[in-house]
């Protein structure tokens, strides 16, 4: 298969991240490129402690890079402070986390609708983009349940509403089925499979999970903070 | 959920911090007892103080004067210094002086009619003229007082005088005293009650010679300053007596009670304690309940709110904390208000005190807030990840 001909929506050149200090401290990734363009999702898989999480934490301007450059369309984020940090999150990047991190006060759509908030959208338009956002996931009938009142499944797709109610151009999710049974990890992944169609949007999942292979457009496989194979596959479930 | 029905939708600020607030009600009880403990006591405290600053004044406050001539160095209205009565008659010869009407006061000792004693202070001006009156009198009349033996007591000290009514009779340094007048609510913060008498009857009850008394209360025609006024009076008198306005007698008063005896820095000290330990007490529950809503700030974080937006919500959550322990406390207040207010030393209430304790209670609430502030600053946002 052939790869989209876009630009990188997200390219990371040569990553070095080193986490912690003195004695302790470890290089997680050691010279790391990856470049992410619109209308894939890719899989980043590895052994625990490859790396993964940083990469997706270095790619999704959480942390900030030992030494190399992440690009989020074409703009550096080296020497980027916190708050310019945030505001490239806040306009471009989409999480999606195996724990869901819902907030357990809010309801299903206040969960979403926080998304905007942050940006200071708060027109009425905005609420429709939230219910709108949980209709693509099939929660249109769970806007003012709370998470409490909602299963695994439910949560997480609540979770990738809120990922994706921003129009973010890259949408980075950490181990997404995880914590969910086989029927609702398969439903999760086709809902992402979707988003990944949109050729303004790039999907990026960190995953130990063989279940979600057939999903993904490319495979990108990391050990010990390096990348060591990268394989383009044609998705068998759209 | 938030209102959505067209127009600008709420911001999820506020949900989002009420919401965290009011989930966790043992929490929410403890920060709330807190506050609600700490504003009763600045209430009390300063609500004593106001109390005490007005009855330090009181006697000052209802007497008919513009200008006092009181002996130098008076410090406040109890303090019995004699003064000669020509300087009475050296005021009296100033242009625009219409009046100089003597008092005597002085503390002498009650024989109560069924036996034993107690100290009161007797206070003595001539019911007639402009002076200090009894007020608030509720039986008898301020005429009685001009008759022998005529005294006014207030109905609060009925036990401590050992009388009940008009007619009844005691002594005062062996000569009789005849209750003639009954007044309602004349307390003295020192407890000593007082005794109100025409001026020739008070010298004979606290011993004074004829021609002295201890104030000469001086009344101004209209169209005179009384401050001009009061420095001519203070040129012709003789050093061992002043001039003050009323304001001026006032101010020396209160400086004495309230900062002199230490009265005042007491009730200031146990005020600044009350902020203190509030302070202390919203701000670890404050700070906790950061703590335990760490990683819901970490996503906020990862999802791209500024650092602001956070602060907004631990602000919020403050200033919640603050308005419902501060309804609480100003019931609260109120009902004590209510409680002291035929004691000794009523506890005060005033709009302006209300609104300075609301104002002390949101900043002491964003003043707690600033150690949660500074933890969630400290935030890492990759730490969504680890948990």
């Amino acid at each position: 298969m052939t790869a989209p001909m876009t630009a990188p929506i997200i390219e990371g050149v040569d990553i070095v991240q080193r986490l912690g200090e003195g004695a302790g401290q470890v290089e997680a990734l050691k010279g790391v490129s990856l470049s992410l363009k619109g209308g894939e999702m890719t899989l980043l898989m590895g052994p625990s402690g490859s790396g993964k999480t940083t990469l997706l934490s270095v790619l999704g301007c959480m942390l900030t890079p030992t030494q190399g450059t992440v690009r989020i369309l074409g703009r550096a984020t080296t020497d980027a402070r916190p708050e310019d940090l945030a505001e490239i999150r806040r306009q471009h990047v989409g999480f999606i986390f195996q724990s869901y991190h819902l907030f357990p006060t809010l309801t299903a759509v206040e969960n979403v609708l926080l998304v905007l908030d942050v940006r200071s959208d708060r027109s009425s338009g905005a609420f429709a983009k939230a219910t709108e956002a949980l209709a693509t996931v099939g929660l249109s009938h769970k806007t003012n349940s709370f998470p409490r009142e909602l299963s695994g499944g439910e949560q997480q797709r609540v979770a990738i509403a809120r990922a994706i109610v921003g129009n973010a151009s890259a949408i980075l999710a950490d181990e997404p089925t995880g914590a969910l049974d086989s029927e609702n990890g398969h439903a999760i992944m086709t809902v992402m499979a979707r988003i990944a169609k949109d050729l303004s949007r790039t999907v990026l999942v960190v995953t130990h999970d063989p279940r979600i292979l057939p999903f993904a457009n490319r495979i990108v496989r990391i050990e010990d903070g390096r990348i060591v194979g990268e394989e383009r596959v044609s998705p068998k479930h759209q | 959920m938030q209102g959505h029905s067209g127009g600008r939708l709420m911001p999820l600020v506020f949900t989002l911090a009420s919401r965290n607030l009011f989930h966790d009600r043992v929490r929410l009880i403890a920060t709330v007892i807190g506050i609600v403990f700490s504003i009763i006591l600045v209430t009390v405290q300063i609500g004593l103080f106001l109390s005490f600053e007005r009855m330090v004044t009181t006697m000052i406050d209802h007497a008919d004067a513009d200008l006092w001539i009181v002996p130098r160095g008076t410090k406040c209205f109890e303090d019995p210094s004699l003064l000669d009565e020509r300087e009475r008659f050296r005021a009296l010869s100033i242009e625009g002086v219409t009046a100089a009407t003597p008092l005597v006061i002085g503390f002498a000792e009650w024989r109560l009619p069924e036996g034993g004693a107690t100290p009161v202070f007797v206070v003595g001006s001539n019911p007639d003229k402009p002076g200090l009156r009894p007020w608030n009198v509720i039986a008898g009349g301020l005429d009685q007082l001009s008759t022998k033996d005529a005294v006014a007591v207030d109905k609060s000290y009925f036990e401590r005088l050992g009388v009940s009514e008009l007619g009844d009779i005691a002594e005062i340094r062996q000569r009789k005293a005849r209750v003639a007048a009954i007044t309602e609510g004349i307390r003295s913060f020192t407890t000593t009650p007082y005794v109100f008498t025409s001026f020739d009857q008070a010298r004979t009850y606290i011993g004074v010679a004829t021609n002295k008394a201890t104030y000469f209360l001086v009344r101004i025609a209209p169209g005179y300053d009384a401050e001009s006024v009061r420095d001519r009076i203070a040129d012709n008198i003789k050093d061992d007596a002043e001039v003050l306005t009323t304001e001026e007698f006032r101010v020396r008063s209160r400086a004495f009670w309230l900062f002199g005896t230490g009265a005042g820095a007491a009730l200031f000290a146990g005020a600044l304690l009350g902020i203190i330990v509030g302070t202390v007490i919203v701000a670890q529950t404050l700070y906790s309940s950061t703590k335990d809503h760490l990683n819901e700030f970490a996503t906020l974080r990862a999802i791209g709110s500024s650092s602001a937006y956070i602060i907004k919500v631990i602000l919020w959550q403050a200033l919640l904390s603050a308005v419902v322990g501060f309804l609480i406390a100003a019931g609260i207040g109120l009902i004590i208000v209510y409680l002291t207010a035929n004691t000794a030393l009523p506890v005060i209430m005033t709009p302006g005190l209300m609104v300075g304790l609301l104002v002390l209670t949101v900043v002491m609430c964003a003043v707690s807030a600033i150690s949660a502030i500074l933890e969630v600053m400290r935030i890492d946002p990759a730490m969504v990840f680890t948990r």
